[in-house]
């Protein structure tokens, strides 16, 4: 087995992990976490495919790496607003739940 | 391969423990370590700028954020964990993860051979940018046009930020204010390490045209920079409505898409560079982009703004 199907075994384990989170996790905050998780996960993925397409005298194809930095500073705006939306909830209502009939 | 085998087992127990751990302090701790463990895949899989990446912005800045975060609502975690859901449903939701990550696994397992890659057609388009680095020819020549989305995407993200702002503080000094402390070891370690840190961020941004690095990398320790600064109570934050931090804020997307739109009249098509020029017309757009995303980066850690401007 080659380092790039290990990773990419490992970010399609993360993915499965981030969605557990995602699902069961009750407070926001956890869910914005595991949510980071999963995107670790998906990110993981494009570099085994990245490494994958190795050539031209690069260790890995640069055009699935680019992505995956845009991919992590987009990742990390929607964090930020995801965080905002969250502590401004808070001031609003003294709680941070996502309960309907809260 | 077993520091590979190693490696992939240990980012896989810190990410159990990061969605396992029943403090949300504790697993936010451990998003940051694995961000830092990520990384070190990312340099196994020959990706230093990725994992530059990684390390500044997936797990430093993000890690800053959700850290802050979790402080200010430490006090909600009981009620909220009592809603947790039954056994069922998490035993529902276990079974569904495992489908969905062995349905990714088959997927991985059968990747094409050979593999696709567009590393020849990336490394024919490397001499025509006068640049070194193939990731950063990528993000600046051959896929632009996702990278000026991209620092439009930072921007939205702020501005919905401010806009949770109440109205009795809009337009008003961000985060809250943080008070020198004279003696503080914090304010020691800001006044030592900014200096120092400004330089690294230049450098980082600079070699990123040859070598591992760029725009985004060095953006982010220029943010890192500023937020240190804060914190430490050397500077406060600008109010929103100032003029000149408005227009930091937009400099880099508005050069990036004008000289994008110049390429209609100089090479043919939007985004694309007369070869004799190509190489100081990508400095000409990193250098306001990199000091946009710095100062985009900062705020958005920072948050909406909280306390109103003096009249």
């Amino acid at each position: 087995m080659s380092d790039a199907i290990l990773y990419g075994l490992c970010g399609t384990v993360l993915v499965g992990l981030g969605l557990f989170g995602l699902i069961v996790h009750p407070q926001p905050l956890r869910k914005i976490l595991a949510f980071n998780l999963i995107g670790g996960g998906v990110f993981l993925l494009f570099g085994a495919v990245a490494r994958r397409g190795a050539a031209a005298g690069f260790g890995g194809d640069p055009v699935p790496q680019a992505l995956v930095i845009t991919g992590i500073v987009v990742a990390f705006s929607a964090t930020a607003l995801a965080v905002a939306l969250l502590l401004r909830l808070f001031q609003e209502t003294g709680q941070a739940t996502l309960r309907s009939d809260g | 391969m077993a520091f590979d085998i190693g490696l992939a087992v240990l980012v896989l127990g810190v990410a159990i423990w990061t969605i396992t751990a029943r403090d949300t302090f504790a697993a936010v701790i451990g998003f940051v370590t694995f961000g830092l463990l990520l990384a070190l895949v990312w340099v196994r899989l020959a990706a230093p700028d990725v994992a530059l990446t990684e390390v500044a912005i997936g797990s430093g800045v993000t890690g800053g954020l959700l850290l802050g975060a979790s402080i200010r609502l430490r006090r909600t975690e009981t009620p909220a964990a009592r809603e947790k859901p039954g056994a069922t449903l998490r035993l529902a939701a276990a079974v569904l993860c495992t489908l969905v990550s062995a349905g990714l696994a088959t997927t991985v397992l059968l990747l094409p051979e050979p593999a696709p890659t567009l590393a020849p057609q990336a490394a024919a388009n490397i001499p025509a940018t006068g640049l070194g680095n193939p990731v950063t020819a990528v993000l600046m020549a051959y896929r632009a046009i996702d990278t000026l989305l991209e620092t439009v995407v930072l921007l939205l993200a702020l501005i919905g930020m401010w806009s949770l702002a109440p109205d009795r503080v809009w337009g008003g000094f961000p985060g809250p204010r943080h008070h020198s402390d004279p003696e503080g070891v914090l304010t020691f370690v800001a006044q030592l390490l900014v200096p120092v840190g400004i330089l690294v961020g230049i450098h980082i941004f600079w070699i990123g045209s040859v070598a591992p690095g760029g725009e985004f990398q060095g953006a982010t320790i220029l943010a890192a920079m500023w937020i240190l600064a804060m914190m430490a109570g050397l500077v406060d934050a600008p109010p929103v409505s100032r003029r000149w931090l408005r227009l930091l804020l937009v400099a880099g997307p508005a050069v990036f898409f004008a000289i994008g739109l110049s390429g209609f009249a100089m090479a043919g098509a939007f985004l694309a560079y007369p070869a004799a020029y190509a190489k100081l017309l990508i400095v000409a757009i990193e250098v306001p982009v990199t000091l946009s995303i710095a100062a985009t980066l900062a705020l958005l850690v920072t948050g909406p703004p909280e306390r109103a401007r003096q009249r």
